[in-house]
C-alpha cells in the first residue's frame, strides 16, 4: 500500500510538474499577450476589415494590388477606384460602395474567350512531338511550339493552371472549355498565355473570331489543323452592319463596343472562323399591330433593313432578312415588338 | 584574453565562422524568401537582430533559473519556442502602438520570424556554448550579445544575398534559370566561400 502511494507520488512529480511549468509558462505569457493587445490596441479603420470582408479573397491581382488586403488599404489610403475586382463583379463594387458611401460605378462583367481553334489532339497539326515540360511557356521556345501555326494553341494548358476559379476544363479531344458560370474575368489566364490568344469579351457578347493568325490566307489554312483560320479575306468587315469588325495583318477582330451579336459575320466567314454561341436560337421580331404607332424609329435602327413601313402606319418585318439583333426592341418607345 | 578579445573571438565566430545561414543552416527560408530587395532584406535582417537579442535574454533566464532548476532539460525546445513565440507576439503589439514607423519596416517580417528557426536555434546553442577557453559556459551577457552577433551576421549574408540577387535581376539568364533556381546556385557559392573562413585561428 505504502510502495503503490509512494509510486504515484513520484510520477506525479516526473510528469506533474513538466505539465506544471509548461502550463503556467503557457498561462502566463498568455495572460501578459491579452493584457497587452488591450493595452496596445491600435485603432485601424474598420472600413478597411469590412472591405476586405467584402472581397473574395482569392489574391488574384486583377485588380493591381499584391492582394485583397491591399486593394481594400488602397481604396481608403489612395482613393482607388472601387470597381477593380474582376471575380467579385458588380455585386462586390456594389458592397464596396456602401461601405464608402460611394456611387458603384458601371461595372462590365467580362469573361475569357480563347481565339483559337486548333490545340486538341484531332485538330491540330503538330510540326513535332513535343516531350517535354507540360507547360506553353516551355513548348513556346522549342522551334516555334509544337503547333504548325506558330499563332496557334499549344494545348498545354497553362490557362488552365494559371486559372484560380476553376472554370477551365479539358475535353476529350484535349480542347481548353471555359464555364462562363465559373469564369470571373479576373485575367490571370489572358497573362499565363504565351500566345497571347485569351481576350477578355464582355459577357452579353456571344460572337468570337477563334483564330488568331496574322498569316496571309494561304498560309494560314496551311497550318490549321482545325480548318476554320482567319483568312483575312475582310467578307465579315463589309457584311457587318455597324462596322464593328476590322481586318489588320490578315486578322479579323471585333469591336465589342460596337458588336450587336447578330452573327451574321459567323454566316458569311467562308471558313468557319467566326463562332456564334447564339447560332439558331435567335428569335425573330414581330411587330404587335396593336400598339405600333408608326414612329418608324424602329425601321431606322434595323441594321439590315427588315423592317418596312410608312410614317403613321403600322409597320412590319421582314422575317427572312431579320437577324435578330433585337435593337428595334430595345429602342421601340410602345414596347409593340417582341422576339419570337 | 581579456573580455575585449572574448567579445571580437564572439563576434567574428557568429557572423564569419559558424554564420547561421552558411555554415549552420539555419533561417533559410527567410534567407530565400525575402533576399529580392535590398531595403526588405535590411528591414528583415534588423528585425532577426532584435528579435535574437531579445530572444537570447529572455532564454537564458528561463533556461538558467526554470529548466535547469528543475531538471527539465529535455522540454528545451518546446519551452524556448512558446516563449520565442510569445516574445515576438508582445513586441509586434508595443511597436505597432508606440513606434509606428518601425512597424511599418519591421512588422510585416516579425510575425514571419516567430517560429523562425535561426532565432530557435541561437537559444539552444546559447545554452551549449562555451567561451574560447572551452570551459566556461556563456553567462546572461554573452548570451545576449551572442544573440546580437549572430543577428549581424545573418543580416549581413541577407544584404549580400539581396545585393547579388537584384544585379542577377538584370542578367540575361535561361527562362528555366531565372528566380528561384539561380537563387539556390548563388547560395551554394556563398556558403563554399564562407566555408573558407572555417580554418581562420583567432
Amino acid at each position: 500500500m505504502t510502495f503503490i502511494l509512494l509510486e504515484s507520488v513520484s510520477m506525479l512529480n516526473t510528469i506533474g510538474i513538466p505539465v506544471l511549468i509548461i502550463g503556467a509558462l503557457g498561462l502566463i505569457f498568455g495572460l501578459i499577450l491579452a493584457i497587452a493587445s488591450k493595452v496596445f490596441e491600435v485603432k485601424i479603420d474598420p472600413r478597411v476589415e469590412a472591405i476586405m470582408e467584402a472581397l473574395p479573397g482569392a489574391n488574384c491581382g486583377a485588380c493591381g494590388a499584391a492582394g485583397c488586403a491591399g486593394y481594400a488599404e488602397r481604396i481608403i489610403n489612395e482613393g482607388e477606384a472601387i470597381n477593380k475586382c474582376a471575380p467579385g463583379g458588380a455585386a462586390v463594387a456594389a458592397q464596396i460602395a456602401r461601405i464608402m458611401g460611394k456611387d458603384a460605378g458601371a461595372m462590365q462583367q467580362k469573361v475569357a474567350v480563347i481565339h483559337c481553334s486548333s490545340g486538341g489532339h484531332n485538330n491540330t497539326k503538330w510540326k513535332y512531338n513535343y516531350d517535354g515540360v507540360e507547360s506553353c511557356k516551355a513548348a513556346v521556345n522549342i522551334a516555334g511550339g509544337p503547333n504548325s501555326c506558330s499563332w496557334g494553341c499549344m494545348g498545354l494548358n497553362d490557362c488552365q493552371k494559371a486559372c484560380q476559379f476553376d472554370a477551365i476544363s479539358v475535353d476529350a479531344n484535349g480542347m481548353r472549355v471555359i464555364d462562363f458560370n465559373k469564369c470571373t474575368g479576373c485575367g490571370a489566364c489572358v497573362r499565363a498565355c504565351p500566345r497571347n490568344l485569351i481576350m477578355l469579351v464582355p459577357i452579353n457578347r456571344n460572337v468570337y473570331i477563334k483564330c488568331s493568325s496574322k498569316e496571309k490566307g494561304p498560309d494560314a489554312k496551311a497550318v490549321c489543323g482545325s480548318t476554320h483560320p482567319c483568312i483575312g479575306c475582310g467578307i465579315c468587315a463589309k457584311k457587318c452592319p455597324v462596322q464593328a469588325i476590322t481586318v489588320e495583318n490578315n486578322l479579323a477582330r471585333i469591336d465589342y463596343d460596337k458588336c450587336i451579336n447578330c452573327g451574321i459575320c459567323a454566316t458569311v466567314c467562308p471558313t468557319k472562323a467566326i463562332e456564334d454561341l447564339l447560332a439558331g436560337m435567335r428569335k425573330k421580331a414581330e411587330i404587335n399591330p396593336e400598339l405600333c404607332i408608326g414612329c418608324t424609329i424602329c425601321a431606322k435602327v434595323c441594321p439590315v433593313q427588315a423592317i418596312k413601313g410608312e410614317i403613321k402606319k403600322i409597320h412590319e418585318v421582314d422575317k427572312d432578312k431579320c437577324i435578330g439583333c433585337e435593337q428595334c426592341v430595345a429602342k421601340c418607345p410602345k414596347k409593340a415588338i417582341e422576339m419570337i | 584574453m581579456g573580455y575585449l578579445g572574448e567579445l571580437f573571438v564572439m563576434a567574428m565566430t557568429a557572423i564569419f565562422i559558424q554564420n547561421f545561414v552558411l555554415s549552420r543552416f539555419l533561417g533559410l527560408c527567410p534567407y530565400l524568401g525575402v533576399s529580392k530587395k535590398l531595403d526588405s532584406a535590411l528591414g528583415m535582417g534588423m528585425a532577426v537582430i532584435f528579435v535574437m537579442t531579445l530572444a537570447s535574454a529572455i532564454t537564458f533566464l528561463i533556461n538558467k533559473y526554470l529548466l535547469l532548476h528543475f531538471g527539465l532539460m529535455y522540454l528545451q525546445t518546446i519551452a524556448f519556442i512558446l516563449t520565442i513565440a510569445a516574445l515576438v507576439q508582445f513586441v509586434e503589439m508595443v511597436i505597432q502602438k508606440n513606434a509606428p514607423a518601425l512597424y511599418k519596416s519591421l512588422g510585416v517580417f516579425l510575425p514571419l520570424i516567430t517560429t523562425n528557426c535561426a532565432v530557435l536555434g541561437v537559444a539552444i546553442l546559447n545554452t551549449t556554448a562555451f567561451r574560447s577557453d572551452g570551459t566556461t559556459a556563456y553567462n546572461f551577457f554573452d548570451s545576449v550579445l551572442n544573440g546580437f552577433f549572430s543577428g549581424v551576421g545573418f543580416t549581413v549574408v541577407l544584404l549580400a544575398m539581396a545585393g547579388l540577387r537584384m544585379r542577377l535581376e538584370k542578367a540575361d539568364l535561361p527562362k528555366s534559370m531565372q528566380g528561384m533556381p539561380i537563387a539556390l546556385i548563388l547560395a551554394g557559392i556563398m556558403a563554399l566561400a564562407f566555408y573558407g573562413f572555417m580554418g581562420f585561428k583567432i
